[in-house]
């Protein structure tokens, strides 16, 4: 609190937040970009076959390295590892989980039998090649993952098979879906920061008691609140077979898919929209349009010519703001997104909880990080750059 | 035609505003069905008394879960607040010393946590908390949302900062005060409405998060968000609509007073 030194005082200040928020939170994102390409687990599970892999030349079926895997398999096994070994193995490549119990189970019976005796698997040098690489704590196999590659035995990169290619289309599709409840927070939410800030203190005030009231309750709440209006058996459902405007049979699908994901996404993230273009609307002064109109301009004109280019910057802080939250957003397609209302996020939790596939989470996270970072950091640049200044 | 253009804006906005607030207002009726449906029954649509229950109000009040689950969050809640009022109305008051350059980076490394995804901080933070035994545990959830909270204490605290005149400190040190004195007399009640709003948003960024609670609460730390989320995937019974309707009011209530405290806080301002 030196007078003379304020810059000192400051950083004394200021450097426990920062302090706090790099291990708290920093920490623990460098965590996630360092898993995607660092994943220990194999190489952990088969200390020796890593060791005698690390100098083998890539040809034929690697003598040393077949009993370092028998003694690997033994320990697993005695340490009740094995199905994770397994499991772990089999994502690599189809079949291994297989592999790995035949020869655990021979192993247990006849503890010195030849690997290559016990399965023919064994004598593919293919299979050695893809132990020897995913053997290494360190790959880019997630993050060719996350786009949908894949790399074969002989370690070229070749794209998924069809039916397994799924995330490119999830990151476009979690792009486009964001891109739309940006567009429809736009067309909804301009018309009333306008009347925000056109209207008399009174007035002014309702409509942001109304459109703070979503903004401060629980997404939990929200997300219940639409579940309960859109559902089959929903408040509007019942009202419209009531009046007889739907049969019975012919309810509508409103909830648990992608319509339900739009609907509640845009519910949740207008008042991103809403608040900081109104702050924009709010500082301008009027005199602008009120010399457009005394000089005959139409007001559409007027409107269309002046007032609009004002708020530009207000539109662009609110669309950014919507768009990059919408690409994370997690909670809402999660509880009433169904099953074809899923986007980026939720498979990125999918791998977390479900399938503990962590370095595929870890790979699709970092993809999701750079995309938001990107658009976070470029965005508002083009936007100055196209003349959206204030 | 001008008088109909008009008419037809606000009939838009009025629209916009009921698709804002009707979804939050419909929960409410339907928190007092008897019967473990989310819809109306014939009877509560007669406003018939003894169509209408508050069963589920009982529910939730003599569950063991959703009580441990208010204690949680509460708790939760209760060290993050001060945790995160008192870092980041520090950094709001330091960030302003700050020559022009290390400001901005550090402004960008506090915003972070608002800027990235948070199902990207949930997976960070349990692989970092995995190996230290952390997750299931009540400091790792303190320890996220402490983060998670902060920033938004730096941005009201900061705005509040923006219309503090420097030239009030000078005074005091003027009239003889130690700068220490003239924060507390000076500094402090006069942006104390900017810190009091961080707090609540502190409060509520902690009590309403589920990403990181799902990702770091075992049983024992279930929280009301948890509970809630398990109410609308797993069991789906009206008891979550009651749960609902206390926490619609509880924010109508907070933000009711928010807004008397603004309006006369602006009123003694304007007899200053």
């Amino acid at each position: 609190m030196n007078a003379a030194s304020p810059s000192r005082a400051g950083l004394a200040l200021v450097l426990p937040l920062v302090a706090f928020i790099a291990i708290a939170f920093l920490a623990p994102i460098a965590t996630m970009l360092l898993r995607s390409v660092h994943d220990p687990e194999i190489a952990e599970l088969m200390p020796r076959t890593r060791q005698a892999l690390i100098r083998w030349d890539g040809t034929g079926v690697p003598q040393m390295a077949t009993k370092a895997v028998t003694a690997d398999l033994r320990e697993a096994s005695a340490t009740n590892r094995i199905g994770r070994l397994a499991q772990r193995l089999n994502r690599e490549r189809n079949g291994l989980r297989a592999l790995i119990d035949v020869t655990v189970r021979h192993l247990e019976r006849e503890p010195d039998t030849e690997l290559t005796r016990i399965d023919r698997g064994w004598s593919d040098p293919d299979l050695w090649r893809i132990l020897a690489r995913v053997t290494s704590p360190w790959t880019g196999r997630h993050l060719l993952n996350a786009l949908d590659v894949t790399v074969t035995a002989d370690g070229a990169l070749v794209r998924q098979e069809e039916a397994r290619r799924l995330y490119v289309d999830l990151f476009l599709r979690t792009a486009w879906v964001a891109a739309l409840v940006t567009l429809i927070c736009a067309l909804l939410g301009y018309p009333y920061a306008y009347a925000m800030a056109a209207s008399g203190p009174s007035l002014r005030t309702l409509l942001l008691f109304l459109v703070l009231l979503p903004f401060w309750t629980s997404l939990l709440v929200r997300a219940t609140a639409w579940i309960v209006l859109l559902q089959r058996r929903g408040v509007i459902n019942e009202g419209l077979v009531a009046m007889g405007l739907v049969s019975e049979t012919g309810r509508l699908d409103l909830i648990y898919n992608m319509t339900g994901t739009i609907i509640v996404m845009v519910h949740v993230l207008l008042p991103f929209f809403v608040l900081p273009l109104y702050s924009v609307m709010a500082g301008l002064p009027t005199s602008y349009v009120r010399a457009s109109a005394s000089l005959g301009a139409h007001p559409l004109r007027t409107f269309a010519r002046v007032y609009l280019p004002l708020t530009y910057p207000g539109v662009a802080a609110g669309g950014l703001l919507v768009f990059i939250l919408s690409l994370g957003y997690y909670v809402t397609p999660a509880l009433v997104g169904g099953r074809t209302g899923q986007l980026i996020s939720n498979q990125i939790a999918f791998h977390m909880q479900r399938s503990l596939n962590w370095g595929l989470a870890a790979a699709l996270g970092t993809l999701l990080l750079l995309a938001v970072l990107l658009l976070a950091l470029t965005l508002p640049r083009l936007a100055e750059r196209g003349g959206l200044r204030a | 035609m001008n008088r109909l253009a008009r008419f037809g804006f606000y009939l838009l906005c009025g629209l916009i505003a009921a698709f804002l607030v009707l979804p939050l207002l419909v929960i409410v009726p339907l928190s007092f069905n008897p019967e473990p449906y989310f819809s109306f029954t014939p009877a509560m649509l007669q406003l018939d008394p003894s169509g209408w229950s508050v069963r589920w109000y009982r529910e939730i009040a003599e569950s063991a879960q959703w009580r441990l689950a208010l204690r949680n969050s509460l708790s939760i809640a209760a060290v993050v607040t001060p945790l995160a009022t008192l870092l980041g109305t520090m950094a709001a008051l330091g960030l302003r010393r700050l020559p022009t350059r290390p400001r901005k980076m550090f402004a960008v490394i506090i915003a972070s946590p608002l800027v990235v995804p948070v199902i990207l901080f949930a997976t960070g933070i349990y692989f970092f908390l995995a190996p230290l035994g952390l997750t299931q545990s009540f400091a790792g959830i303190i320890l996220a949302h402490t983060a998670l909270a902060a920033p938004y204490v730096v941005v009201t605290v900061g705005s509040t900062l923006t219309n503090f005149d420097e030239r009030l400190l000078r005074a005091a040190s003027i009239l003889g005060s130690s700068p220490l004195a003239a924060f507390f007399k000076v500094t402090l009640p006069l942006i104390a409405p900017g810190i009091a709003s961080g707090a609540l948003f502190a409060f509520v960024t902690s009590f309403d998060e589920a990403v990181i609670a799902l990702f770091l609460a075992g049983y024992d730390q279930r929280t009301i968000p948890l509970q809630m989320w398990s109410g609308v995937r797993d069991q789906l019974s009206p008891a979550v609509l009651a749960a609902a309707t206390l926490m619609v009011l509880l924010v109508t209530i907070v933000m009711l007073a928010a807004m008397l405290i603004a309006r006369s806080a602006r009123s003694a301002g304007a007899r200053r």
